[in-house]
């Protein structure tokens, strides 16, 4: 697959007919399940990808006594791919998560300081869990938009005291500021090419993630994979993320 | 700090880093071994193998396995982390991993696994970096073939100035740091590693990874000067 892929490279072409700048479609829909205080199903190429967003009221931490909290996971479902196995975590999911958080984190997104109850008693935690129904590469851009329209579908549950009253969601919507998104590129061979499907991530021998928000702000940014870039091919990529971002953008647009 | 525009706290210019001290083969029963001290940040690394990779299933036909773990120390930090691996220290071990396998002759040992063991005892920012720094020279001082060394710094960036090697107070600087962690190996021409997170703009980033693989060459040479002090008599067991 992989001299295939190089093979066809060579005269700009990939294995899904796409270009080496062309994103997968993206259909969102939100709301997909009720009991989540948010919800998000993404699919583009044959990904499907949930998430959905949970809020409880808890003590905040020492060091951000007046800022409510968020927790990202990525469950590596064994419905979605043959070869994950279940059980404990591997790395790699860890990884997928921990980049999500980030984008999302670093952007401040979510204006924490307006989940705040009282301050150093009770703030709003949110807790966003993602899973994919099926896996086709490039989980991680796959994630966070399913995370970000996720938060964006939300609704603050009702409260008395400390107490949550999850079936009675109000009106409100988070705190959200600004919409940060991920465009993923891999390396193959000499090649580079956003949004990898399945095939191409399988023999990438690179990958960037990078998060940015508005037209000039770059928030994360990830590298995986145990191949290398040089300075200018990460350059290059930041440029194109931009140019990028605005197909995941119209995606986006008018999801509530 | 950001404000009177080339003074940090600790006093240094924006491009300069903290005092490096380093040191190869510390760690007498692994293959290899090496400290590396930036600063406040310190870590401690073995290398063992090549040796047999278990469980077997895990194991590739065609190449070996360079596997790191990174254990931030319990102690190493003001607040005291619960000893094991925490979910940023398994992120840290991939991320370590990735930032190394590629230096590293990995066809000659099918079926291998070369462990990396990472120790973090003391810590102010920086310490992925200050890690994957001392594997690479105790890559080296186990006398695994290499196509290169790899230095590892954080750039950044506090306020609208472009810095290198932020500590853990700059990194905690109210208005907004950015910290840029990244691996670079002179001889490949590759960026290995490269995380990033805060809030910059193009123009600053492109200045921080510019920054960033220069300290990384140079950390490179200091790899290779300890390395011929130690070497220079010859490989001796």
């Amino acid at each position: 697959m992989k001299e295939y892929i190089k093979k066809i490279g060579k005269e700009g072409l990939r294995v899904d007919g796409r270009g080496f700048e062309d994103f997968r479609d993206i259909k969102i829909e939100t709301g997909v399940a009720k009991k989540a205080e948010g919800s998000a199903l993404v699919t583009f190429g044959k990904n499907k990808i949930m998430a959905g967003v949970k809020m409880d009221l808890a003590e905040p931490y020492d060091d951000s006594p007046d800022e409510g909290s968020l927790m990202v996971s990525f469950e590596e479902a064994q419905i979605a791919h043959s070869e994950w196995e279940g059980g404990r975590p591997r790395n790699e999911a860890v990884e997928i998560a921990r980049t999500v958080d980030r984008g999302i984190r670093e952007s401040g997104m979510i204006d924490f300081k307006k989940l705040c109850v009282k301050e150093g008693e009770l703030v709003w935690k949110v807790y966003i869990d993602v899973y994919p129904f099926n896996y086709d590469g490039n989980i991680i851009d796959g994630s966070s938009l399913a995370a970000i329209a996720a938060i964006l579908n939300a609704r603050m549950p009702k409260r008395k005291g400390n107490k949550v009253l999850y079936n009675e969601l109000s009106n409100k919507k988070l705190p959200v500021t600004k919409t940060p998104l991920t465009t993923t590129f891999v390396k193959i061979g000499e090649y580079i090419m956003v949004d990898p499907n399945l095939n191409e991530e399988s023999v990438m021998d690179a990958r960037l993630s990078i998060s940015t928000s508005g037209k000039e702000s770059i928030n994360a940014m990830q590298k995986s994979g145990d191949g290398g870039f040089t300075p200018e091919e990460v350059k290059e990529m930041v440029e194109k993320s931009f140019k990028i971002r605005k197909v995941i953008e119209k995606a986006i647009k008018g999801v509530k | 700090m950001a404000k009177t525009k080339n003074k940090r706290p600790d006093g240094r210019k924006p491009s300069e880093m903290r005092k490096i001290e380093m040191e190869a083969g510390v760690i007498p029963n692994a293959v290899g071994s090496a400290r590396f001290k930036i600063g406040d940040t310190e870590a401690i690394v073995g290398v063992y193998g090549p040796r047999e990779l278990h469980p077997r299933k895990i194991r590739l036909a065609d190449q070996g396995l360079l596997q790191c773990n990174y254990d931030l120390m319990s102690f190493s930090v003001s607040d005291r982390k619960r000893p094991g691996p925490s979910r940023r220290d398994r992120e840290l071990s991939l991320v370590s991993s990735n930032a190394l396998s590629n230096l590293v002759f990995l066809d000659k040992y099918p079926t291998q696994v070369i462990d990396v063991f990472i120790q973090i005892p003391q810590a102010d920012a920086g310490t992925r970096c200050a890690g994957i720094c001392a594997a690479s020279l105790a890559l080296a001082d186990a006398g695994i073939p290499m196509k290169g060394l790899a230095g590892s710094i954080s750039a950044g960036a506090i306020g609208d100035t472009v810095v290198l090697d932020l500590t853990k107070e700059e990194e905690d600087w109210a208005d907004g740091a950015t910290d840029i962690p990244l691996t670079y190996s002179p001889k490949t021409g590759f960026i290995t590693h490269l995380q990033l997170d805060g809030e910059i703009s193009k123009k600053n980033l492109f200045k921080a990874i510019d920054m960033g693989v220069k300290a990384a060459e140079k950390i490179v040479d200091m790899q290779e000067k300890t390395l011929k002090e130690k070497y220079k008599g010859g490989a001796v067991e």
